[in-house]
């Protein structure tokens, strides 16, 4: 009895000592996933970017890098402004824009049909697997100079180039992921008696989607990378034009304008496939939630 | 499916049977997995299945809902066209809220209306919008109960579907399909380990031993408490005997008899058990 009493005085005690709504809220901010890779800091995608903002002003300013070698930030956009007002940079960028979404849409239509088709029946894969395959062993680069005997220099050289590029990725990470859907929802589907087509409608192309969206992001960023190469080559207008033409004056800020626009390009289109794929597969718990 | 299997849109009249089994045989390479079954189970009727694993349990279950595609066999199958099956896993689709699961291949009108009804006697009708990968094991499936049901199956296969889930939740479902199994009134065949499930969920409870059906008993169990007690203790010790387990050592029968069987039984099942394991993933 009195060792009973003695206890329930020291817990009322205790409690008078710590407010215990106080404790629960100590609890709460330190009850992070250990293993996780922290808490989310918002717009903290951009501190890597600015802190190599920061070192190349710092180093121009200070003489450190070379004014011949890479112009200053300030010249760049000093030339920025020049170039956009003369109206120069808008005809380049858009024509390189349309270039890229041209290429980038036919690769994508080709890499998500063959990829369909080979995932889902055995003599689709017998028949594409092995052509993307080799197709993936050649460098697309080296493929250029057959497409300009084939296609000529123009733009259906230029689009078909990025477009062989595109495929692969998706093509790939298509397959693959629709092989890798769990062959229970095959069964869980018969037992069900669904048809061919609402299966592939309900299970195998969501199922596939995330593989998709991996490809899309490999696929987005290389259409910018096969740009830079076909427009580079007997070109007369894009970005790439502008910075071989830049090349030959000894003009470094231009070029320079030219980089930032790809980077600028390629993190924005980058941003929207993963903002579509945030959208798209809210169903998953990852480690990022 | 082996091709012998006969599937009926409507059984014979004036039977009341909801499955009739005939001389099944399956066989997976040379070891013969079922040997020569015959069973009927009536409309309505919840039968329980218990083996030990490797007994062909599961193949047997699998035979009924058709999904035994390439598996060597013979005998007559007679089942209902509708039949759904609830599996070990609750195996809904990540992809689909929880509303759309339970209408995945339903077609005709108010098919929302019908699962969000289902949903409604699981319990989960104000989370039909949320995704699987929220809700527990438990919840898991009793959604797929929910699915499995929304059909108004004429037979319902259960592989184990509590087999995954920890006991207090496992004794709610029991509740729960009890519950659903009187109001939708489909023949039932729940694939079981646990012979106190089986005690307490069926009307009549089959052993399968080495493909064969060695046991088939009705469960009535009284409703006076002492009474039931016994019963339900009696069912228990006499299906733990024939799944080879001794419940009283002072009733054990001499090690020489007993054990002899015993052992090549676990044996040949542990052999063959990497091949059962494949075809059932």
């Amino acid at each position: 009895m009195n060792t009973i009493n003695s206890l329930t005085a020291d817990t009322v005690s205790d409690r008078r000592h710590k407010p215990i709504s106080a404790i629960d809220r100590n609890q709460a901010n330190s009850r992070r996933s250990r293993l996780g890779p922290g808490k989310e800091i918002r717009y903290g995608a951009a501190i890597g970017p600015i802190l190599l903002l920061v070192i190349w002003t710092l180093g121009s300013w200070t003489g450190i890098i070379d004014h011949r070698t890479l112009s200053p930030p300030w010249v760049v956009v000093q030339t920025a402004a020049e170039l956009i007002q003369s109206g120069r940079l808008w005809s380049n960028f858009e024509t390189s824009l349309f270039r890229a979404l041209q290429g980038l849409f036919w690769g994508v239509i080709f890499g998500v049909i063959l990829g369909v088709f080979a995932g889902l029946s055995r003599i689709g894969e017998y028949v594409i697997d092995g052509p993307v395959q080799i197709k993936r062993a050649i460098p697309s680069l080296a493929l250029i100079p057959l497409l300009m005997l084939w296609l000529g220099i123009g733009e259906p050289m230029k689009i078909t180039a990025i477009a062989m590029i595109v495929v692969v990725p998706i093509y790939i990470q298509t397959h693959d992921c629709l092989r890798s859907i769990d062959s229970r929802y095959l069964e869980l589907s018969e037992t069900l008696g669904v048809t061919r087509g609402q299966f592939i409608r309900h299970v195998v192309l969501p199922g596939a989607l995330p593989g998709f969206l991996l490809g899309l992001r490999f696929a987005v960023t290389s259409s910018w990378l096969a740009l830079v190469v076909v427009e580079q080559v007997n070109s007369t207008s894009g970005i790439g034009y502008m910075i071989e033409l830049a090349r030959t004056y000894g003009q470094t800020e231009v070029i320079v304008v030219g980089l930032a626009l790809y980077a600028v390009l390629g993190l924005t289109s980058d941003g929207l496939v993963r903002l579509l794929q945030k959208k798209v597969l809210k169903w998953r718990k990852t480690l990022n939630d | 499916m082996a091709q012998d299997v006969e599937r009926l849109t409507t059984l014979p009249e004036g039977k009341s049977l909801a499955v009739s089994v005939r001389h099944l045989v399956r066989r997976f390479g040379t070891r013969t997995v079922l040997d020569d079954i015959d069973l009927d189970i009536s409309k309505g009727e919840f039968v329980a299945l218990l083996g030990r694993s490797g007994s062909g349990k599961s193949t047997f279950l699998r035979a009924l809902a058709g999904l035994d595609h390439d598996v060597v066999g013979e005998g007559s199958l007679q089942v209902p066209s509708s039949l759904s099956v609830v599996f070990q896993d609750a195996r809904l689709l990540p992809w689909k809220r929880l509303v759309d699961n339970v209408t995945f291949g339903l077609s005709g009108a108010n098919v929302k209306a019908r699962a969000m009804q289902a949903l409604e006697e699981v319990g989960l009708h104000n989370r039909h919008m949320s995704w699987p990968a929220e809700l527990s094991g438990g919840e898991q499936q009793r959604v797929a109960l929910a699915r499995a049901l929304v059909r108004n199956p004429q037979l319902l296969l259960a592989d184990e579907p509590f087999g995954a889930l920890d006991a207090l939740t496992r004794l709610r479902m029991h509740a729960l399909l009890r519950r659903l199994c009187q109001h939708h009134e489909p023949a039932v065949l729940l694939v079981t380990h646990d012979v106190d499930e089986a005690i307490h969920l069926a009307q009549r409870i089959l052993i399968l031993d080495q493909g064969k059906l060695t046991v088939d008993i009705p469960v009535n169990l009284p409703d006076q408490s002492p009474a039931r007690e016994n019963e339900i203790a009696r069912i228990r010790r006499y299906l733990l005997q024939h799944l080879g387990v001794d419940t009283d050592l002072a009733d054990a029968e001499p090690p020489a008899l007993q054990e002899a069987p015993d052992q090549t039984a676990t044996t040949s099942g542990l052999a063959q058990e990497p091949a059962r394991t494949r075809r059932a993933a």
